[in-house]
């Protein structure tokens, strides 16, 4: 009976895989050819680089050519273009082409050596370090210790100081908006108050708050206040009485800023009455108060609660009841 | 006395007499032109938006349209219809100048609507301003048809064309009347002078020389990407490929 020994037989090193010689290596028309090769590629490479320097010198910045698929190109561009990437790609081709057939190949064995450095060399370091140590003069130097340790504290606060640039808090920035009630709606550019006659059945119109002429408007808030005007038939709203009685005679407004992630949605589309985010597609019904119906947005765009002052222009009956835009962290996503 | 009120009183017949006979053969004109445009209605028209434009399960109406909206809907050749797709594509007009001009004058008829503009209320090189029309086409106009007036998708299957040689009148045109999926922008919130600005704002992006080589439709990261990934991608893999390769 065998006994099953418990020792694993030791795999043999195979050595390296024997040797084969390349077509280069064993028929000298091989050889020719690859060394023609290398230098046609070579060639295409000063080729190239001969047309950046024509395009660049000789051909004029205007001048545009046709080239199928691509159309109308500009020549002193393409040439640049085509230049560069033929100069650059066909000497990397031809140095590796070079190398893969050409050059000696044959495998050779490098053995690993200990990282280990001699004892000595240890020794030589540790004496250096001390030494420096010493020349410090640490301890006998108690004016110089002692400054520079506060000098060191001292520099670490900067650094903790200006973490207040992190600050200050947005306070209500992000709950309020420029819309108070009695804000007129003035055409974005423009400025100018609008009368609700203005809108056609099927019209939309961008509008921000009024401001006084003197006054100038800071792009953050026009970040925030745009709303959209949109007009219906009044026939064509679904809205429950509270959201119905915001509108003003078939006129909506809603904020434009995306509940989503704040992007501009004005795509209107006057067919489906469906408004659009262009950034992820949200999909807004507008005849059901901005409800969504496709994207990831998850709540529908506040609505402006609208009327019209003593002279007729459309104006803000309140503010917005809620915040706008997207959501942040003392806002829910509902 | 009584001779310079004879005089007066005949001058005055005569005035109201010539600008009467004006009037007739204008009237004349006109109601020709309508008279055809209502037999191209009736033979080309009627079939889908009904035999008096009322509209039907398949068209709107065309009750108060205007001319303006006959014009770009016929002289883009978008109507009439090659099939009932999801939106009414540009294509060669069916019918010339002349019949799409009496069709637009009979629709006007029907109830009062938008006008055509004229060449004089047109020339949007003297009075537009390509900084304010570039403004008011990143407000109003770059979320369909994309910030370099190339157009863009729509929901489902509809899209916003590219606004690259449209001719000034139909940009005016659409604006004013709001075809298919587009919003009406009025006259009053942007006016007409900011209309032409906007007019010419498409033209000099139009204009606009490709000096950066291929546009690939100035859609933005789409195409770049795409193309980047496809071929520079598929490049790289070829050439590592190569490397690896051993020589024969």
């Amino acid at each position: 009976m065998r006994t099953v020994s418990n020792e694993i037989e030791s795999i043999k090193d195979p050595g390296p895989a024997p040797h084969v010689l390349r077509a280069a290596d064993v028929n000298p028309r091989s050889e020719k050819r690859a060394e023609q090769q290398v230098a046609i590629l070579f060639a295409l490479s000063g080729v190239g680089s001969l047309l950046l320097i024509y395009s660049y010198v000789f051909v004029a910045k205007d001048v545009f050519i046709f080239i199928p698929v691509m159309g109308n190109q500009n020549a002193q561009q393409l040439g640049l273009g085509i230049g560069m990437a033929m100069s650059l790609f066909f000497v990397g081709m031809a140095a590796i082409h070079w190398a893969k057939t050409l050059m000696p190949e044959t495998e050779v064995i490098n053995y690993r050596h200990e990282f280990r450095s001699s004892d000595e060399d240890r020794e030589d370091l540790i004496k250096t370090v001390k030494e420096g140590v010493a020349g410090v003069q640490l301890g006998r130097r108690k004016l110089i210790k002692r400054a520079m340790a506060a000098s060191m504290g001292l520099f670490a606060l900067p650094p903790v100081l200006l973490l207040r640039d992190l600050g200050p808090l947005p306070k209500k920035q992000l709950e309020t908006t420029n819309w108070k009630s009695g804000t007129r709606l003035v055409t974005d550019p423009g400025n100018r108050p609008i009368l609700a006659s203005d809108l056609e059945v099927g019209a939309v119109v961008q509008t921000l708050p009024a401001v006084a002429d003197s006054e100038h408007r800071p792009l953050s808030d026009i970040a925030k206040d745009p709303v959209l005007l949109i007009r219906l038939r009044p026939e064509e709203f679904n809205l429950t009485s509270e959201k119905l009685a915001m509108t003003h005679e078939g006129i909506i407004a809603f904020s434009k800023i995306c509940s989503h992630m704040g992007c501009a949605v004005a795509l209107y589309e006057q067919t489906t009455k469906h408004l659009l985010c262009p950034c992820h597609q949200s999909t807004f019904d507008v005849t059901r108060g901005a409800k969504v119906i496709f994207g990831p947005a998850a709540r529908p765009l506040p609505q402006l609660d609208i009327t019209v002052d003593a002279q007729g222009y459309l104006i803000a009956r309140a503010p917005f009841s809620e915040s706008v835009g997207p959501s942040y962290w003392e806002r829910n996503s509902q | 006395m009584l001779l310079v009120i004879a005089l007066l009183g005949i001058g005055t017949t005569f005035n109201v007499a010539s600008a009467t006979i004006k009037s007739a053969t204008n009237t004349f004109d006109r109601s020709a032109a309508i008279e055809e445009g209502k037999q191209i209605f009736l033979k080309g028209c009627s079939s889908c938006h009904g035999l008096n434009a009322e509209g039907g399960a398949i068209a709107p109406s065309l009750i108060g349209v205007g001319a303006a909206s006959v014009d770009f809907q016929v002289g883009t050749g978008r109507m009439p219809m090659a099939d009932m797709s999801t939106q009414a594509v540009r294509k060669a007009p069916v019918y010339n100048a002349e019949q799409t001009a009496a069709l637009a004058a009979y629709v006007a008829t029907l109830a009062p609507g938008p006008k055509i503009p004229t060449d004089a209320q047109l020339n949007y090189e003297r009075d537009g301003s390509t900084a304010e029309g570039g403004e008011l086409f990143r407000n109003n106009c770059a979320m369909c048809h994309n910030f370099a007036g190339q157009g863009g998708a729509l929901t489902q299957g509809k899209y916003a064309p590219t606004l690259m040689g449209v001719e000034p009148k139909y940009i005016y045109e659409a604006l004013i009347t709001g075809p298919q999926s587009m919003p009406v922008f009025s006259d009053k919130t942007i006016t007409p002078a900011e209309k032409l600005s906007l007019i010419k704002w498409i033209k000099s992006a139009e204009a606009e020389p490709n000096l950066g080589g291929a546009t690939m439709g100035r859609i933005g990261p789409v195409t770049e990407g795409l193309l980047a990934w496809i071929l520079g991608l598929g490049l790289l893999i070829a050439v590592a490929v190569w490397l690896t390769m051993k020589a024969r």
